[in-house]
């Protein structure tokens, strides 16, 4: 006689250790087995779109500190880059380094972030966690010098960042940067050969090209699947041509690869950052823009290579003091769409892996 | 008196103060002066249960403090392997944490959710901890200190501690949340996987002593057990880990995954006593462990007590550096892990030990030391080849076609 | 072969166990901030401040309240209003440093600390009084000035009007103050 089975289903979110903010997932299990994924959007709506038109250019940098706030000086950069495209100004080559160096540094804070999580998602009791977050934190250390803030920084103005480094800024830059590779070659210590890790990871939520393409997927989830697209690269934005660096892909586009993809692009950065502090030189930081920006009336759209994937804003000017409408594309909303083709027919442990390995971050995707 | 407990001092301290007997004349605490007891004659069950009781409290309170300066140690070492400091805050070294963690349970609200079953989910707890403290009863702590000293002790052990499988699932049940009920179902599966390879891995050291007396085995250990069984002792820790619901087999109460399994829903000091269980079992099973592995309370120079729990807490270290370093395994490898590594493997060191002991029957220390030498290597050879099998063969595929599933709303 | 990783790891565990630990025990032990960190409590200068408003125009949640009426002279350029009420209400600040940015006079400052807990929600408007009577330890943060005389918040006695200084160079646009603007007096040495 067969047993009278029926699948559950179960809210993992708003409020679960791992959803990364408050997420909701409306599963339904077969036992262990996920037949069903449905996420439900928006516990942290906060209407950044709909403030920005009643808060001047300069205000809005604020505005997007918020946004995905383990990244906040890439969403700056990638704000004030398309405030620049809409006022016809542009950055001296001081500035454009400074906000590349802060933008690397934010990139490598944001993938350490992800990796401690995603192997906390895994279960290894915080311990990965608090390596990420001991470099992490050194990295806050460096912001707060920049700008004298760690996470919510407003580091970037239209025209530039606000203002030079100050001068004990740059041994610090420079001994993180030596010191960085040492505790990655730790991380790949304790994580990349880790059996367990491995048969967690490995051959687990495959992600194939086409799917990610068709599901516009960007960034580390992207090149984890082999294909090299990086901004960056295929549309240098700042100074990024300028630099000498590669491009990680993985290649099956599984858990692991994810990891791995964001491990080495930290080594990458780190790379960009040396060859930064080589080439700066001194010189105007800011050009001369007023604080009450009025760009003439047109619209522009930049996007940058955020730790997530493609970072774009789209600003519309009516020639007003505030934008008309603001856009933002915003990449970890964009990469869950691939959530529920991922975990299907997976287990329940694994769902909430490759949950962790797409690396979203709730505050821009409810933004 | 009781010939049973004899062994105890404490124990005929309290009986003879109590009792009027004949055979309270000897050497010992009972001199000449306490001949005259307070019971008159016949009453001596009321002395023997009185000293019982006073003997139990006793060893259960010393075991509770333990508990508590072991959670307190887990989370400081925690905290230093993670490169912090851990509580620090209450006390001198944030000693009295867990006091202050105790309080703040006591004086929680005790919720019971609508849709529970109140009778299960009250019991629950109560199951999960008793077996803890039974295990106590027979765990040799000391030269000539324990409570009883049966002849089937460590059968006893593996008896009793299987109830917290029964109490997890009443727990995830009762509960009426289905993430306990992922809790419960997944301990259900694993911990009764779990017991089949411990117990096989324990039978390789029966069959050396010839005694399931916890006292006999340590008395048997010429040469620690840790040496003559290295694969036993690689299959017990694992395998007692999994039934502790430690790392890396954690999946039971998998935070990430099921929020605290099967006890989401308790609050109060009814968590507090899962908790106290858990941490507890820690605690025990290194007992056992240190018993059956490293010589029990044998050791020089040190008095007897101090040496088992300095190997008490040798193991606890241990579980703690597991716990921070690695991640959890899926269930599905968790149960391959079991089937297909640990089980084969035990019935492989029973085989070789079985053959062993029928050969050298009488072993001299020489022998043993050939012993030792044949087992290591039998160890290292087994495990290699299985984990290349286990490689080869690979583990279950991660995604499977979900069944088609059509359910009859009625 | 199974088992070498993990060994590895726990290799390393082991000398992260033996390391220092990172972290410090707050209240006894401090981590150093930099002069620049934006701190929580502002400090204001009323005898630089003119009652302009900009402050209260450029913040973003619009938080700062400025009542003035028209006074004598002040003894720095341009004063004309006295302050009568200037509250910023930091249980809304994001301290984001724009009214700083904003502020044409160099009256305000952020501030250094980090320690504004209250147990009321009104307790964390700072009123004029409180700033008037606040021990000054600006935030170096947009006073280039103050940077330059090597002032730290965190160590150095409290700074007065005249020592802040103004910036007489536009710091902004340039990593070293142009020629011209060095031989003023420039910031206080
Ligand atoms: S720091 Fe920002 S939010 Fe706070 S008062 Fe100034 S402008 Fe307003
Ligand atoms: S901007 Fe400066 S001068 Fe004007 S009111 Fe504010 S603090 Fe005073």
């Amino acid at each position: 006689m067969p047993l009278r089975t029926e699948p559950i289903t179960i809210n993992i979110g708003p409020q679960h250790p791992s959803t990364h903010g408050v997420f909701r997932l409306r599963a339904t299990f077969d036992g262990e087995v996920i037949l069903d994924v449905e996420p439900v959007f928006g516990y942290l709506h906060r209407g950044s779109e709909k403030l920005a038109e009643e808060r001047t250019y300069t205000q809005v940098i604020t505005l997007t500190d918020r946004l995905d706030y383990v990244s906040s000086m890439i969403n700056n950069q990638a704000y004030v880059l398309a405030c620049e495209k809409l006022a016809g100004v542009e950055a001296p080559e001081r500035g454009m380094y400074l906000r590349v160096i802060a933008a690397e540094l934010q990139r490598i804070a944001s993938h350490l972030v992800a990796t401690g999580f995603l192997i906390n998602d895994l279960g290894a009791f915080a311990t990965p966690l608090m390596y990420c977050f001991r470099e992490r934190e050194k990295i806050l250390d460096l912001f707060e010098m920049l700008c004298g803030a760690r996470i919510t920084v407003t580091y970037m103005r239209v025209g530039g960042v606000f203002q030079d480094a100050p001068e004990d800024f740059w041994p610090a830059l420079k001994t993180f940067v030596k010191e960085m590779p040492i505790y990655l070659d730790e991380y790949e210590q304790l994580l990349s050969e880790n059996e367990v890790l491995l048969i967690r990871t490995k051959g687990v939520a495959i992600l194939s090209t086409e799917t990610a393409i068709n599901g516009s997927v960007s960034g580390p989830v992207l090149r984890s699947t082999g294909y090299p697209w990086d901004l960056r690269k295929a549309d240098p934005y700042e100074l990024y041509d300028r630099f000498d660096f590669e491009i990680p892909v993985g290649e099956r586009g599984d858990n692991y690869d994810r990891y791995k993809v964001r491990i080495s692009e930290m080594r990458q950065s780190i790379r960009i950052l040396e060859q930064c502090m080589q080439q700066i030189e001194p010189g105007l930081v800011k050009t001369d823009v007023p604080l009450l920006l009025r760009p003439p009336v047109g619209e522009a759209y930049a996007h940058v290579e955020s730790p997530k994937g493609e970072l774009g804003f789209y600003v519309v000017s009516d020639g007003g003091v505030s934008p008309y409408r603001l856009k933002i594309r915003a990449p970890s909303f964009i990469n869950l769409t691939i959530l529920r083709e991922l975990v299907i027919g997976l287990k329940l442990a694994d769902m909430i892996v490759a949950f962790g390995s797409i690396d979203v971050n709730m505050g821009e995707v409810d933004r | 008196m009781p010939s049973l407990l004899e062994g105890n001092a404490l124990f005929r301290g309290i009986y003879c103060w109590l009792a009027a007997n004949e055979g309270n004349s000897g050497p010992g605490p009972c001199g000449e002066a306490l001949r005259d007891g307070l019971l008159p004659v016949g009453w001596e069950w009321v002395a023997f249960f009185a000293a019982g009781l006073g003997i139990v409290m006793l060893l259960i309170n010393v075991f509770l403090l333990l508990v508590m300066l072991y959670t307190y140690m887990e989370r400081r070492l925690l905290g230093r392997f993670q490169a912090r400091l851990g509580p620090n805050r209450t006390g001198p070294f944030g000693l009295l944490q867990p006091v202050a963690d105790a309080i703040k349970l006591l004086t929680k609200e005790d919720l019971v959710p609508a849709g529970a079953d109140r009778l299960l989910f009250n019991l629950a707890p109560i199951a999960m901890i008793v077996p803890v403290l039974l295990v106590l009863a027979v765990l040799p702590f000391g030269e000539n200190s324990f409570l009883a000293n049966i002849n089937v002790g460590i059968l006893f052990v593996v008896a009793v501690t299987s109830v917290n499988t029964l109490a997890m699932f009443m727990a995830g049940w009762a509960s009426g949340n289905r993430y306990a009920m992922f809790g419960g179902m997944r301990a259900v599966a694993q911990l009764v996987s779990y017991e089949v390879p411990v117990v096989l891995s324990i039978v390789g050291i029966l069959l050396y002593t010839g005694s399931l007396s916890m006292v006999d085995i340590v008395e048997a250990q010429r040469i620690p057990f840790i040496l003559l069984q290295p694969l036993a002792f690689f299959i017990f820790i694992a395998g007692s880990s999994a039934e502790m619901n430690r790392s890396p087999f954690d999946l039971v109460e998998a935070e990430s995954e099921i929020v605290s399994g099967y006890h989401t829903e308790y609050s109060g000091m009814k968590f507090g006593l899962f908790q106290l269980a858990e941490f507890g079992a820690v605690l025990v099973t290194s007992g056992v462990m240190a018993t059956l592995f490293l010589k029990g309370w044998e050791g020089p120079v040190l008095p007897s007590h101090l040496w088992f729990l300095i190997k008490v807490f040798f193991f606890a270290f241990i579980m703690i550096w597991v716990r921070a370093t690695l991640p959890r395994l899926r269930i599905d490898q968790v149960m391959d892990f079991a089937w297909k590594f640990l089980f084969p493997l035990s019935l492989i060191n029973m085989f070789v030990t079985a053959v062993e002991v029928l050969v050298w029957e009488e072993p001299t220390l020489v022998q043993l030391w050939a012993m030792v030498g044949i087992n290591l290597l039998v160890a290292v050879v087994g495990i290699v080849a299985f984990s290349f099998v286990f490689k080869r063969r690979g583990l279950s595929p991660s995604r499977v076609t979900p069944p088609l599933v059509v359910v009859e709303g009625d | 072969m199974y088992g070498l990783g993990i060994a590895k790891g726990f290799l390393l565990t082991m000398k992260v166990f033996l390391r220092k630990p990172v972290t410090v025990k707050y209240p006894e032990q401090r981590l150093k901030q930099h002069p620049r960190f934006r701190g929580e409590e502002f400090v204001w200068y009323e005898e630089r401040c003119t009652g302009c408003a900009s402050c209260a125009k450029y913040c973003p949640l619009g938080i700062i309240k400025i009542v003035t009426h028209p006074g004598d002279q002040k003894p720095l350029e341009g004063g004309f209003y006295d302050i009568d009420v200037f509250d910023i209400d930091i249980g809304r600040c994001m301290f984001c440093g724009l009214c700083v940015e904003a502020c044409p006079y160099d009256a305000l400052f952020m501030g250094s600390g980090f320690e504004e807990g209250q147990y009321r929600r009104d307790d964390l408007i700072i009123t004029v009084d409180r700033l008037r009577a606040a021990e000054k330890h600006p935030s170096t943060w947009f006073r280039p000035q103050l940077e330059d005389s090597g002032y730290d918040p965190h160590k150095d006695s409290p700074a007065s009007w005249e020592k802040v200084g103004r910036e007489n160079w536009p710091f902004h646009l340039s990593s070293r103050p142009p020629g011209p603007a060095d031989s003023d007096e420039g910031a206080q040495e």
